[in-house]
């Protein structure tokens, strides 16, 4: 549909048609060639298969993997229940009820996606674990420790994961029952639907993009963590990649892995893709004016106890404890702390930039036609945000020697040009970051209903203020979304960073790891104030926009 | 339209990065090169940077490099990551590698990149006088340069020393449900349990650590901060944990009611299992000159008292003393078995751990 009545506007609009034909003809072949791009780094993985240690496969199938996929399943059903229960009500409940606290809560409950969940893990744990402070003041207050119960178990882990990752189906449906979720509501309770009723059969459905993206989202970052979980000393299938190469020495076991666990994801993603089929639910009509209904009652009591009780747990406690270890450790750090700042800065916003660039070209392909094809290249290109990032890093770097060593033999000189060096690392952050920075401005594309388009070509506006005064203000929102939420996901982003950083440019996550894996929890709080302190910004930023 | 957008777009992007390579660049320069550089200069015809690749964090790394630059003229550019990443990158890397010296802990990671054949063999006089046997690599590819022992912490307050004999007595009934061991993934763990391998074969070995696992108090931890501090809190009585880690409480917390005890002292007994970091110099290092005065000034009096100091570990030079608070732990017999075995045998320590059920 999209794509017939761009051309037919195309070909009404004579002047500077060559220069579309010429455009449209390339963006396959960039779609491609960013395909291609962005499966480099499985390519070594996928070697590993030529590698087999199959005496060790059964050890780890005896000894290990059973257990691993029964924790990997359970974490994974926890934190996806959990993310959905408190992403959804959270943004039902702002969106659709006044009460007191309701405008600090509705960005205070974006926050947590500032802190990474390595840190929310460690400074979550050092909290309640033995010796911390909340053990010592149950002590002074005469309670007693023995009732508490252990956190490092499948529970406290999937709350870890709950608490930092939830933000992203909060966020994502927050705009979408703004866009659609209460006119339909409203509709249907007009037409003696019960609240239930209308939540579950009208909403939930309605809406059912948005919460699987945000969903998906925080599932992939689940499965593909290893800070986190090696902190509660939690074993999940990630943990047996990383057993294998650094406990077995057999990099090729935990490439072959890899590709298991990526296949499951890129099999769950087209399972996805499949159960949707091609049902599309556009909204119709004009938003209602807004109306928030007040909460009233014991029951709306007790809804605010739990939002506040998320934000409490998911940000205020977090900092203050960070910021308590920051003031006591912080003549430990000498200098270099600005400048770790300005790099992690530096990275986030230019790999931001270029993975919108990239983005962008994805959705303009998408734009100019689709086909099963073109979306199968899209939902591929974004797999990267699935791996762990070492592996992807180890991928990366492995690649591009390759290609640094096929250079070397063809010219006979020796040198590295793509594998170290900015390069490397920001097209690491590219693979990783693309879905985060692809579905914000797909999803704004989409909203742009082609007979908008029409209706100002049939106005007589040509290309060139189609795209000024139709298209880009329209995907304005899409298009800041994304770029923030890389920059925060760049900044918080460790692996790659770690292994494939330029001398010179580390970044405040880097010093946070190398303070943490000495056992320097406290020390590492200032740096990890800092990080946190910049990745507000841009949320409290996301929500002002959203507002408006 | 939208292509010239694109276009400036990138272009100012590429303007960022290029902007941002020259400073770094310029930064790092400053970071390592003190006035002093020029003036002591002792080998004026080679003032090669080196490019270090360490495992040992920044912190634990950075004040020696200066110290180093301050003295020799020459500038150190390193990286640090973990072990088996830098590994990696090494062999992924292959000729092409800008790195001149890797550094890590641990013996198993040393004894990984020489049967990686990421290291060359070196010849000195100097290193051979002043570290001991154990501690380097039989055919030289490593010398230890800090040694840390990994040895049984217990509550003063409910054990007394005497109940305390090795590390596999930790398994007798009397210590059920009073034992808090730090994860099996933790290499200096694996490399422990290496060492008994070493000792007194597989089948033994995996009967100590199924009975110490047995005594859990409760879940292992992921790290010895972590086992002391439940020691501390009740939770347990006695753990295994690395020298300086108790250190470093002690440190903070002066009167803490934990000491070290070292096993395995009688007449035939194997002594403390002791591990080390230490450096090798990369087998396509384009710089061994400067790459071996490295690691031989790392070795030497000065900067192995440094170490001493900085981190509270055991210096691998034969002739320099651990520090006051160090030797205040008491002497010690270490386990003189070399410790490439440490390596050789981590993936089967691994192994044995998994089916004891060791996590």
């Amino acid at each position: 549909m999209t794509d017939n009545t761009d051309q037919q506007t195309s070909q009404n609009a004579s002047t500077k048609r060559w220069r579309f034909g010429v455009l449209k003809k390339v963006d396959g072949f960039l779609l491609w060639a960013i395909l291609l791009i962005c499966l480099l780094p499985l390519l070594p993985l996928l070697f590993s298969w030529f590698n087999l240690e199959p005496e060790l496969w059964q050890h780890l199938w005896n000894t290990q993997i059973p257990q691993l996929l029964s924790n990997t399943f359970w974490l994974v059903l926890l934190v996806g229940g959990g993310s959905f229960l408190i992403g959804v009500s959270l943004a039902w409940l702002i969106v659709m009820h006044d009460f007191p606290g309701r405008s600090i809560l509705q960005w205070g409950l974006m926050l947590p996606l500032a802190i990474p969940p390595y840190i929310l893990a460690f400074t979550l744990l050092g909290f309640t674990d033995y010796e911390g402070p909340l053990q010592h003041l149950l002590e002074a207050v005469g309670l007693g420790v023995a009732w508490l119960p252990d956190t490092r178990n499948v529970f406290g882990v999937a709350l870890i994961f709950t608490l930092s990752l939830y933000p992203y189906v909060y966020l994502l449906m927050r705009s979408a029952l703004q866009r659609k979720g209460r006119t339909s509501y409203e509709s249907a309770r007009t037409l003696g639907y019960s609240r239930a009723k209308a939540f579950w059969r009208l909403v939930i459905p309605l809406t059912r993009p948005a919460w699987i993206a945000g969903l998906g989202l925080v599932l992939m970052e689940t499965l593909a963590d290893f800070g986190a979980v090696a902190i509660f000393n939690f074993d999940t299938f990630t943990t047996a990649i990383y057993k294998s190469w650094y406990g077995f020495f057999s990099a090729g076991t935990a490439a072959q892995l890899a590709c298991i666990l990526l296949l499951f994801v890129a099999l769950s993603v087209l399972v996805e893709k499949w159960g949707r089929g091609q049902s599309r639910y556009e909204q119709t009509g004009i938003a209602l004016k807004e109306y928030r209904q007040p909460l009233t009652g014991w029951w709306g009591w007790l809804v605010q106890i739990f939002a506040w009780t998320v934000f409490a747990l998911g940000f205020v406690l977090p900092v203050i404890q960070l910021m308590v270890w920051a003031i006591k450790t912080y003549e430990r750090h000498t200098d270099g702390t600005l400048e770790l700042l300005s790099h992690t800065m530096i990275l986030a916003v230019v790999a931001a930039l270029i993975t919108l660039v990239v983005a962008g070209i994805m959705v303009w392909a998408k734009r100019n036609r689709e086909s099963a094809s073109r979306n199968l290249a899209i939902e591929f290109s974004q797999l990267g945000y699935a791996l762990p990032g070492t592996v992807l890093a180890v991928g990366i770097m492995m690649a591009l020697n390759w290609i640094d060593g096929g250079i070397a033999s063809l010219f006979g000189i020796k040198g590295q040009w793509l594998a170290s060096g900015l390069f490397a690392l920001i097209l690491a952050y590219i693979i990783r970051f693309l879905r985060i920075g692809y579905g914000p401005v797909a999803s704004s594309m989409s909203q742009i209903k082609p007979s908008v388009v029409e209706a100002a070509a049939s106005l007589g506006a040509d290309q060139k203020e189609r795209l000024w005064r139709v298209y880009i203000p329209l995907l304005r929102p899409g298009v800041f979304t994304a770029l923030l939420l890389m920059f925060v996901e760049v900044m918080k982003e460790l692996p790659a960073t770690l292994m494939l950083r330029p001398f010179g440019w580390d970044t405040l996550a880097v010093r946070i790891y190398e303070l943490t894996s000495e056992g320097e929890w406290e020390v590492a709080a200032l740096p990890a104030v800092l990080l946190v302190a910049v990745g507000i910004l841009p949320v409290i930023y996301l929500i002002k926009k959203s507002e408006s | 339209m939208k292509k010239t957008w694109l276009t400036g777009l990138s272009a100012s992007v590429l303007l960022v990065l290029s902007a941002c390579s020259d400073e770094s660049a310029q930064s790092n320069d400053s970071q390592v090169k003190t006035p002093e550089a020029q003036t002591t200069d002792q080998a004026p015809e080679n003032n090669t940077p080196i490019v270090v690749y360490t495992s040992r964090k920044e912190h634990l790394v950075k004040p020696f490099f200066e110290q180093f630059t301050a003295e020799t003229g020459i500038d150190i550019q390193y990286i640090t990551d973990s072990e088996a990443a830098l590994i990696s990158r090494l062999k992924a890397e292959g000729e092409r590698t800008p790195a001149d010296v890797l550094i890590t802990v641990d013996a198993g990671n040393l004894w990984l990149a020489t049967q990686e054949d990421v290291l060359q063999p070196i010849e000195s006089p100097v290193l051979e006088a002043s570290i001991p046997e154990s501690l380097q690599d039989p055919e030289n590819h490593w010398f230890g340069l800090t040694v840390r022992a990994r040895t049984i912490v217990y509550s003063t307050e409910r054990v007394k020393p005497e109940e305390l004999t090795t590390y596999e007595a930790l398994g007798d009934e009397q210590w059920n449900g009073r034992l808090c061991l730090r994860t099996s993934k933790k290499v200096y763990n694996q490399s422990l349990v290496a060492m008994l391998i070493a000792r007194y074969g597989e089948e033994k070995t995996q009967q100590i650590v199924e009975s110490w696992v047995s005594n859990l108090a409760t879940d292992s931890f992921s790290n010895d901060t972590k086992v002391m501090n439940a020691i501390t809190a009740g939770v347990c009585d006695v753990g295994i944990v690395n020298t300086y880690y108790f250190g470093r409480l002690q440190n903070e917390t002066p009167d803490i009611p934990l000491a070290l005890f070292w096993p395995d002292q009688s007449e035939e007994g194997y002594g403390v299992h002791v591990n080390v970091s230490g450096a090798g110099i990369t087998k396509h290092s384009d710089n061994q000159q400067n790459a071996l005065k490295l690691i031989e000034w790392l070795a030497s009096e000065e900067a192995q008292q440094m170490f001493a100091g900085l981190n509270m570990e055991y210096p691998a030079n034969k002739n320099v003393e651990p520090t006051e608070e160090v030797a205040a732990w008491g002497k010690f017999k270490a386990d003189s078995t070399n410790l490439s075995k440490a390596g050789e045998l981590q993936p089967a320590a691994v192994k044995l751990m998994d089916r004891a059920g060791y996590r």
